[in-house]
């Protein structure tokens, strides 16, 4: 793999290296779908900045410079702290568990005083950076063995479980997901995933005893909608009717008749994705998801171009957290997936997921800028 | 490095793997996509129009209102009628116009109902017609297919059992003008009421409630398929008034066999108004249902007017009943003492001015207490030079007299105490010492209402600064009287000169030589005090004095003297006052006297200041089955 600017791999980068290395096409591109979410929250407060659209501006402006600054920190310091992130990230999980307070019927929400902390938004990223760790210590035969599996299953499956209990079944599901990801491509053998797969068939018993009653419902009301169009089953009919009455151009911005009755109670949130494709269309919904399929393009090509191991499984790692973002929370508006409570990325409102979002992005770009740096297995560098 | 660069190949393989992967879910979306919003977007079209979603606002059932031992005054029956939403209805002429067809909607109707779309939302029902019978019900409904928009639907009407018995003072509710909207949604209803006067306007927050929502699922004509969500709202709260109803119904009854009277029954001690009459009085449903032009002419030009509450608003010359202002300011003053005697020949000259004395012959020498037992204008005109105007003013305003004194309901006047400094700065001419004199019996420009001249009676009798109120905050009357009434302040007059006053008061009742001895009770533990007064409406020329040609029946009604009469009983230990004013009725103590005699005794013998009455005759005539016997406090 060619870098771009050879010399570069041989000496340490500098400030100005760091800065030129900043991928303004990204970040223009993150801008740009946050802006559709400034404009999709406007709409969704008929035609207001309040209550939704000027709070989203203002966390938009305030994560920018941190965004930057976790970009062009060194990424071997990043490499030595991702346990400790991760820690940190399973307290605060814990700690929501133990005394959070109950907001929209459940616990997952910390509240700091200036802020609300939605911890289990934190562990995304976080358990990404534990497992590109403990896998760039890895070679790949080591990563094959199965007692070498035992540690990164545990980083799984604890906040797995614990989030699951909150009950945050979408959280649940991402990281698993992500957790899953991040083992194949580290090298983890298929049949693993096969005995996963049929372990996880067995427990399915299990997990359904472990479910309250509005996720079944849920998951009853994915399987047959209409058989309860007024309770579990009302959210998804009337979304797939506002989106249906979008047709191919929409019915132009802040004019959805459907979104602005108020059928929806969280339509500034997880459902916003129903206000874009109704006001907008088809050729509005497609062209947001275009957007979103170049950000983790960009992101699958920084990581295959990284010339480390922790910055390529972190790359794939966000981008596929990302992707499933976007994937869970569309597919479920437009009644693919059971409603599981997956915020859209940049657009829904909600603190802590643009936060850690945009966060996560400063990571990408750091793996960018930081492609040609060696990481040993206890993060210092090893040159040429 | 190999090994490095081996897991590199790996994780490229399964990257690219990865990439398909998402790149086929990525696919499955944009095809659902596809499905649902090219495929099957005329489906959802359909769904969508079909799918409104409304707010409906519940109207919260307006508040009753009781009086002190909890007989309705006010409460509310049901009502059916017909409303049309504009939005719904392509042509509201030809609607109307098909409407009118099958039941009597008049052109004043159709007329407001055009307003009315003009100035509401047209998701806002605008009623049509109220008050359905069942046969014009099933009409309208056979026709409703017919009807685009139209519905009938089903209402609360606000009934007063009493009819025009209390209705100056409960007042009534009418539909909502513009002026009265505040932005709260309840008022844009086109069934909504809210009180316009008395009780129902001094209350009506309290009254109203506050609305319930309804948030339903209408199709694409507006019906309703289902109710999604309801809020109740809250309804109105009660109010309890501290009228004893019986009273009320026994002083209108004896008010009405006079052409135009007023009465104010008050106990003394808590300011709680018992009674107040305005006579000749309205039907307060006729609002609620909408006054026709006609009947609104008949109601507004009566000379009588019986939509303004007299009892409150009516100004008149106090005449007599006014003396105990003077006799105070001038004790207080100490422009005369008790023992002053003044002559009086039947007549006084101040400069080239005659004043003369009610009694052509004269009292001869008298001193105050018999002044006002014989309600000597001789003696009062000079009782007032002496003390001069600006004392009687400051007396008389102690007493409630020149300013509204502040009753709970509104419209309430405040009278005219004329002063040397008002007279300058309205009509810009000096006092003359002669408008002093006639001030002093209660003429000239001195002008009270009812409520005031029996104010004043409340606070002689008690020293205090006693204000009437019409809502009892404290609820139901318990039995044995309020166990914390209220305590108003006292007045600081010397209670040596309260006392020679009320004892020249009661000897106008109950001494043979008073003006109003006719009119004593003869049972002395009921026995009353008081004070009549003549006030002129025109002045008697000296032809005419000369002549004697004053007989009243000579005299067209409107020009007639009005009546007054302030009485207090007992008269050992008074609880209760009550002044009485009959327009034009002539004679102060011959006219207004007998009233005050009957609603006083009858007040003491069912004393509702102080216990539970038995049951009366008009709790008997309350049709509307709430407990003929009143309940207790808690009720």
């Amino acid at each position: 793999m060619a870098s771009l600017s050879p010399n570069l791999g041989h000496r340490e980068l500098t400030f100005a290296d760091k800065l030129r290395g900043i991928r303004w096409d990204l970040i223009a591109l993150i801008t740009a779908i946050s802006c559709a979410g400034f404009a999709a929250l406007y709409s969704a407060a008929n035609g207001s900045l309040q209550p939704w659209s000027e709070r989203q501006m203002i966390r938009f402006a305030f994560a920018f410079l941190p965004m930057i600054a976790v970009a062009l920190i060194d990424i071997r310091h990043w490499y030595r702290l991702s346990y400790w992130i991760y820690g940190i990230a399973l307290a605060l999980v814990v700690a929501v568990d133990l005394r959070g307070f109950v907001g929209m019927g459940a616990q997952r929400w910390i509240d700091l005083g200036v802020i609300q902390l939605q911890p289990s938004e934190v562990m995304k990223v976080a358990l990404v950076l534990a497992l590109a760790r403990h896998f760039n210590a890895l070679g790949s035969e080591e990563a094959v063995r199965l007692r070498a599996l035992v540690l990164p299953l545990l980083l799984i499956v604890v906040p797995v479980g614990l989030v699951l209990k909150q009950p945050d079944l979408g959280t649940a599901v991402m990281l698993l997901a992500n957790g899953a990801v991040l083992l194949f491509l580290a090298g983890v053998r298929v049949w693993v995933f096969g005995a996963g797969a049929l372990a996880a068939a067995a427990a399915a018993p299990v997990a359904w005893s472990m479910l309250r009653g509005y996720q079944r419902s849920r998951l009853y009301t994915f399987i047959d909608p209409s058989a309860d169009p007024l309770g579990a089953g009302y959210h998804i009919l009337q979304s797939k009717i506002a989106l249906g009455s979008g047709g191919l151009f929409g019915k132009g911005f802040l004019l959805g008749t459907q979104t602005h009755l108020s059928f929806l109670p969280e339509k500034q949130t997880d459902f916003i994705f129903t206000i874009i494709a109704e006001e907008f269309g088809l050729i509005g919904g497609l062209t947001l998801l275009a957007l979103y399929t170049i950000v983790v393009a960009y992101g699958f090509a920084i990581a295959l171009r990284s010339r480390n191991q922790f910055g390529r499984l972190l790359g794939l790692g966000l981008a596929t957290n990302f992707f499933l973002y976007v994937f869970i929370n569309t597919a479920m508006v437009i009644g693919l997936l059971p409603v599981v409570g997956v915020p859209l990325p940049l657009i829904s409102y909600g603190g802590t997921a643009m936060v850690t979002v945009m966060l996560g992005f400063g990571l990408l770009m750091n793996v960018s800028i930081h492609r040609d740096v060696r990481i040993s297995r206890l993060g210092e560098s090893q040159l040429g | 490095m190999a090994r490095d660069t081996q897991r590199h190949k790996l994780l490229g393989r399964r990257a690219l793997i990865l990439g398909v992967g998402q790149a086929l879910l990525g696919t499955a979306l944009v095809g659902r996509l596809y499905q649902l919003q090219v495929v099957e977007q005329s489906r959802y079209r359909v769904l969508a129009d079909e799918n409104r979603i409304n707010i409906r606002l519940l109207v919260p059932p307006r508040g009753r209102i009781f009086d002190r031992f909890n007989t309705t005054l006010a409460d509310n029956r049901q009502n059916y009628r017909v409303v049309v939403v504009p939005e719904q209805t392509s042509d509201m002429q030809a609607t109307l116009t098909a409407l009118a067809s099958l039941i009597a909607v008049s052109d004043a109707d159709i007329h407001r109902v055009l307003r009315d779309v003009k100035r509401l939302h047209p998701f806002i029902p605008v009623e049509v017609r109220s008050n359905l019978s069942w046969e014009e019900m099933s009409r309208i409904e056979v026709a409703i297919p017919e009807l685009p928009g139209v519905s009938i639907e089903q209402g609360l009407l606000r009934n007063y059992p009493f009819g025009p018995t209390a209705a100056h003072v409960l007042g009534y509710v009418a539909a909502v003008t513009e002026k009265d909207l505040t932005g709260d949604p309840l008022l844009e209803l086109p069934d909504f009421r809210i009180g316009k006067s008395g009780v129902e306007k001094a209350e009506d927050l309290k009254l109203r409630g506050t609305a319930g929502t309804s948030q339903v699922e209408v199709n694409a004509y507006g019906r309703v398929v289902r109710e999604l969500a309801r809020y109740e709202g809250q309804p109105g709260q009660d109010v309890i008034v501290a009228f004893d109803m019986a009273m009320q119904d026994f002083a209108m009854k004896r008010c009405a066999g006079e052409t135009a009277a007023s009465c104010v029954l008050l106990d003394a001690v808590t300011g709680d108004v018992l009674a107040m009459v305005s006579s000749p009085s309205f039907d307060p449903m006729l609002f609620t249902t909408g006054l026709t032009p006609a009947k609104w002419h008949e109601l507004s030009t009566d000379p009588r007017n019986p939509l303004t509450d007299k009892a409150t608003a009516g100004q008149y010359p106090p005449g007599s009943t006014f003396k105990p202002m003077v006799a105070m300011a001038a004790l207080e003053s100490g422009a005369i003492t008790p023992e002053t005697v003044i002559n009086c020949p039947g007549y006084i000259k101040l400069g080239d001015a005659t004043f003369h004395c009610w009694r052509a012959g004269g009292h001869g020498p008298l001193r105050l207490h018999d002044a006002i037992e014989k309600s000597c204008d001789v003696f009062f005109y000079e009782t007032s030079r002496r003390t001069g105007i600006d004392h009687i003013a400051a007396m008389a305003r102690r007493f409630g007299f020149g300013a509204p004194l502040g009753l709970d309901i509104p419209g309430e006047k405040g009278g005219l105490m004329p002063t040397p400094a008002w007279k300058l700065a309205t009509t810009g001419t000096p006092w003359q010492q002669g408008e002093t004199l006639i001030t002093g019996i209660g003429q000239g420009s001195v002008l009270a209402t009812p409520l005031q001249v029996a104010t004043m009676a409340a606070r002689l009798v008690t020293g205090r600064a006693v204000v009437p109120h019409v809502v009892r905050p404290s609820g139901l009357m318990p039995v044995g009287g309020d166990p914390h009434p209220r305590v108003f302040r006292q007045l600081g007059v010397s209670s040596s000169a309260v006392a020679l006053v009320l004892s020249g008061m009661n000897a106008v009742v109950n001494d043979p030589g008073g003006t109003a001895y006719a009119e004593r009770i003869a049972d002395p533990a009921f026995a009353m005090g008081g004070k009549s007064g003549t006030s002129q409406v025109r002045r008697i020329t000296p032809y005419e004095r000369e002549h004697g040609l004053l007989k009243e029946d000579d005299v067209p009604w409107k020009d007639r003297d009005h009546a007054l009469f302030v009485g207090f009983a007992p008269v050992t230990a008074p609880r209760y006052v009550c002044a009485v004013v009959v327009e034009h009725g002539g004679g102060g103590s011959s006219v207004a006297g007998p009233l005050v005699r009957d609603i006083l005794y009858e007040v003491q013998r069912r004393d509702p200041g102080r216990r539970i009455p038995q049951p009366g005759p008009v709790a008997e005539q309350n049709k509307n089955g709430s407990p003929a016997t009143p309940v207790n406090g808690s009720g």
